[in-house]
Parts: structure tokens; sequence; C-alpha cells
């Protein structure tokens, strides 16, 4: 996508799929910063890759695995510890009326 | 109006790996004792390493080769996002666009009548991790509960062509998927614990007087978790897509008519909104920066397909070569599981009557399997044991009749072994006795005590012969009916 077709729309629709809530001038800001990515992209492109082998991963190591063992987990205290709020045995979240 | 049905079918199967599939939590169904099996990388603590399962990726290219599928020489791991509690990393990882495998088919008996076979296609199948479990508060008053001892369980999607036409179809294949996989030994399936879950996506291509069809909006059913509720949703999805169509008139892409999901209510039999699903690009897929792409050799591909065992359909066919049986009664064995195979295999072996063994295995065993609520993995009597009761049947020193009643007595809790056999013979005298002498003399006190009956004889009522079976019959257990009957024949006349 061009930078300068990028709309508060586009900006609003991300924000979304991010959970993030953004004011006005925050829309805005965001605007002219993803716009800026954007036209970077677009230079990337210039580029020419015809030769280039397309890479799906930026490490050359391959083919690293573990065995099928199990290992001791943490305790249900120390897995909950960081939650925002639990019951003891479970992490607790505001009801999700959505399922 | 007159419509083709259009189903396909997504399936999430777990893997039955010990631990997770990237961490050394254990991967166990433990939903009694909530976040016991979590660690930093499964609850996506900031600065964990997840590593990835090499038995996880063995089990997903063991099914994926016995679904003909191509294994890909490199696959790669990406993340999927979106929110959800039951989500940690606010990511899946997945994978997007270089699955493990691709392009494959399972072959499914479309017509019990004329055993009719026909190949649904596999789209695909790649790995991924599962989600963790909510618990919500039916009243909707307090919040919900989060289990993350299924967060980063191994799971495998399979994604299967659209090419079902009926609700039973995608019942059919789902049963056909089910008895691979536990016949591959790579998970137990269990719908009820959610090793294996359903969704479909269906819609109707309605015919049109000129010729063309026009599509109606693709549904995608969720939950559908028994083998009924596929057939209960997807025959009702179809009638309520039909009804739809003919009231308003959408057409898949037209306004209103894109793809929605809906979910299935045991309760009701009914299909209901759920929220939209989001655009494949809205999950934001991209590469998992922390997990190493996967090349895979032609060496390890051979490896795993030559310790693959002996595929369902393979052993349909060989069973009906080799034990003379019909395609019935090799159906009702082989659909039974891969145990239940094997079992009557051994039985047949050893007793030297494959059809026999079938009779046994499929009647007498599923009767009384089922009369006493017991899995087939908690039968009494094992094969050996069997196969040397049937045995002695083939040999002529056993009747059916008193095998049957040996191995009533052999599942009453006392032991069910060979020596338990020759016990009860010895104990009920069952053995077939051979001695002709004390058969003809039992016959001729028989005969002695029963002029009406020997009368009646000679009056040509041949019915007359059972009653003096039986009572020969008491006097020497184990004599052979058919022998004794030829017998009393043969002294009757001479009288």
């Amino acid at each position: 996508m061009p930078a300068d077709e990028l709309t508060r729309d586009d900006v609003l629709k991300v924000a979304q799929l991010a959970r993030l809530s953004l004011t006005d001038a925050e829309v805005g800001a965001y605007q002219a910063k993803l716009a800026q990515m954007l036209d970077y992209i677009q230079i990337l492109h210039e580029v020419n890759t015809d030769d280039v082998e397309p890479m799906a991963h930026a490490v050359e190591v391959q083919n690293v695995f573990r065995r099928d063992e199990t290992l001791p987990s943490l305790t249900p205290v120390e897995a909950l510890a960081n939650a925002p709020k639990t019951d003891g045995r479970y992490f607790l979240v505001p009801q999700i009326l959505d399922h | 109006m007159n419509h083709t049905v259009i189903i396909g079918l997504e399936v999430h199967v777990q893997l039955q790996t010990k631990s997770k599939i990237f961490c050394g939590c254990s991967a166990d169904f433990n939903p009694d004792h909530p976040n016991v099996q979590t660690c930093p990388v499964c609850l996506g603590l900031p600065g964990a390493l997840p590593v990835m399962n090499r038995e996880a990726f063995e089990l997903g290219v063991k099914t994926a080769l016995a679904l003909n599928c191509e294994i890909s020489s490199y696959t790669k791991w990406d993340r999927k996002h979106y929110y959800y509690p039951d989500l940690p990393k606010g990511f899946q990882i997945s994978q997007f666009d270089l699955p493990f495998s691709e392009d494959g088919f399972l072959e499914i008996e479309t017509n019990p009548e004329t055993g009719e076979r026909r190949r649904i296609g596999i789209i695909r199948a790649h790995l991924e991790e599962d989600a963790g479990k909510n618990l919500h508060d039916d009243a909707g008053r307090s919040d919900s509960q989060v289990d993350l001892n299924r967060a980063g369980t191994p799971l495998l999607e399979i994604v299967s062509q659209p090419d079902m036409r009926t609700a039973a179809e995608a019942t059919k294949y789902l049963q056909e998927l089910r008895l691979l996989l536990t016949y591959l030994g790579v998970s137990d399936c269990n719908m009820q614990e959610g090793s294996l879950r359903c969704d479909a996506n269906v819609n109707l291509h309605i015919h049109q007087d000129d010729g063309h069809k026009v599509p109606t909006p693709i549904v995608e059913v969720k939950n559908l978790n028994s083998f009924r509720n596929v057939e209960i949703a997807l025959e009702y999805e179809v009638q309520r897509q039909l009804e739809a169509f003919k009231a308003t008139g959408i057409k898949f892409g037209d306004k209103g008519g894109h793809k929605t999901t809906r979910g299935f209510d045991a309760g009701t039999g009914k299909t209901t909104p759920q929220r939209e699903k989001e655009d494949s690009a809205d999950y934001r897929y991209f590469p998992d920066p922390d997990l190493l792409p996967v090349t895979v050799t032609e060496d390890y591909i051979s490896s795993v397909r030559e310790a693959l065992p002996e595929f369902p359909a393979d052993r349909r066919k060989r069973f009906v070569a080799a034990y003379q049986l019909s395609d019935y009664d090799v159906q009702v064995i082989v659909d039974q599981g891969r145990g239940f195979g094997d079992y009557f295999e051994e039985v047949a072996k050893l007793c030297g009557d494959g059809k026999q063994a079938c009779n046994w295995v499929t009647q007498d065993i599923l009767r009384e399997l089922k009369e006493r609520k017991l899995e087939f993995s908690e039968f009494p009597i094992s094969a050996p044991v069997l196969g040397d009761l049937l045995g002695r049947i083939t040999k002529k020193k056993l009747t059916t009749k008193s095998a049957r009643e040996i191995f009533m007595d052999l599942l009453d809790g006392n032991g069910a072994s060979t020596a338990r056999i020759d016990e009860i013979i010895a104990a009920k005298g069952l053995a077939i006795v051979e001695d002709t002498g004390a058969i003809e003399k039992v016959i001729a006190t028989v005969i002695d005590k029963n002029a009406k009956a020997v009368a009646d004889f000679k009056a040509g009522k041949q019915a007359a012969v059972g009653a003096l079976i039986g009572q020969v019959m008491r006097e020497v257990k184990g004599a052979d009916p058919q022998k004794v009957r030829e017998m009393l024949i043969a002294a009757l006349s001479q009288r």
C-alpha cells in the first residue's frame, strides 16, 4: 500500500487488532509514523531481487529439536504469581460474553 | 430447489506426546488440577525460548504420510495473532505459508450398499500449539477462569478439500480419519477430552434453470464434538441455508453474503451465529523468530514411511483375502480398532479357522463387552486362550456348545488360561466322547426306556429323534450331537 493511501480507518483497524485505544491526536501521529514505515518498505521494493532466493527465516541454523521428555513445571503459585487476578487455582479474567 | 451440498472439514487432533510441543511441561489431560503444567515458555513469559519437540514433528509426518500427503523439504513456524484469554502470548505458534505437508487424500466408503469408495482430498496438515481452556460462569455474573495446562500441547490441523456432499459423508470421513489416527497410534482421538475436534465449512450450490450454480454464503460450524453432532449440525445447517436462500436470495459474495461462523448447540440441535471471523490477513502472520526452520530429507521420509503400521483400508482388503470373510465382517473387525484386529488375527491363526474366529470376536466378544460395559483392552480372555479354545472345536475335541459354556466360565473372574480350560472340561465332562462303545450303551438304554418315541419314529416321525438325542447327550456329556444323531438313527432303524 502506498503510504499516501494510509487512512485514519486503517490506523484504527490496526489499533483495534492490537487492542489499543487511541486518542484522536494519537491516530494522527501514528498515521504519519506508519506512513513513514510504508515509505521505507516502498524503497526496499525498488531493489532488484530477481536472482535472490526467498528467505523464510533470518537465522541460518535449522533442525533444532528437543527430545520428548517432561521437565518439572512451575507450581500453580509460581504460575499465578504475576496474574492481575486469581482465585488461587485459575487465572481470572472479566467474564467472556462472546463464547 | 435442486442443490449440491459442499462440505469441508477442519480437524484438530492432539498428538500423543509426553511433553508439550515447545517446552518440557507434561501434555497430559489434567482438568482437575488447573495450572500445574505450565512454565515460562507456555505461559508466554518474557525471555522464554520455545524448542520444537522431535516426537511431535515425527507424529505429524507419520500422519501426513498415511494421508498420502507430500512432505515439504523446508518448513517453518509462524505467529498467528489474536486476543483471547486462553492464549497467553497473544499469538498462537502455527504454520502459515509453508506447512510441513500438503496435498493428500483419504479414501472413504460413500455407499455401504455397493461398497463404492471415493477419495476426499486433503489440502494440508500442519503443526501448531493448542490454547488453554476458559471456564465460563454460565450465569455470566462472575469472572471466567483460565486453565493453561493445555496451552502448548501439540496439535495437528488436518484441512480437507470441500469434497463431501452429505452430512453422512462428513461423518464417514471423520470416522475413517479417527480410525487411521488410532491405528497409527498418533492420538487417542478422545472426543470427550477434546483430543479430536472438528469444525465444518458448509454451503450449497443452488442449481439454476439455465444450468449454472449459485453458491450460498459459506458458514463455518464450530463445536462439533461428537460424530452424532457432526451429522445433526450439518443436516440442520444445510436446511437452514436452503430456507435462507429461498427467503432472501443472498448468495456468497453479496452484501450480507460473506463467510460467517456459527456454533452448534447440542441441546437444541441448531446452529447459532458467533463472532464474525477475522480475515486471514488480520491474524498478521509472520515467521516466528524464536523457532528454527526444519528441513526434511528423502532418507528421513523413507525411514518414517517404513515404520508405518498397516492402515485400516489395507487391513480390510487383506483380511477379506486371507480369511475368506465378507466385506461386512471385516468392516466390523477393523473398525473396532487396531488392537481388536490384531486379536482377531491371532485367534484366527491359532484356531486355523478365520470364519469361526470372526464369529466369536464379532458376536460373542462384542456382546459381552457391551453387556459388561467393558473396553476391549479390559477383556479378560487373551487371544492365545481363545485361540486354544476355538482350536479344540476345529480339532473336534469340543462341541461349539461346550466351547460357549467354557467361554462364559472363563469370564467369571477366576482367571482365563488354557490350564483353566482343561480344568473346566474335566470338571464338567465336556470333552467329546470318542468312545463309540460308551455312546452305544447309552443309546440302547434310552431306546429301551422310550417305546413311544421309537414307535413314532417307525411311523415316520423324524422329529422323535430330537427328544432321544437330548436324553443321550445328558448321559454322555461332550458327545458330538451330529454323531449321536447318526448312531441313533442307525440303532432305531435296526429295531
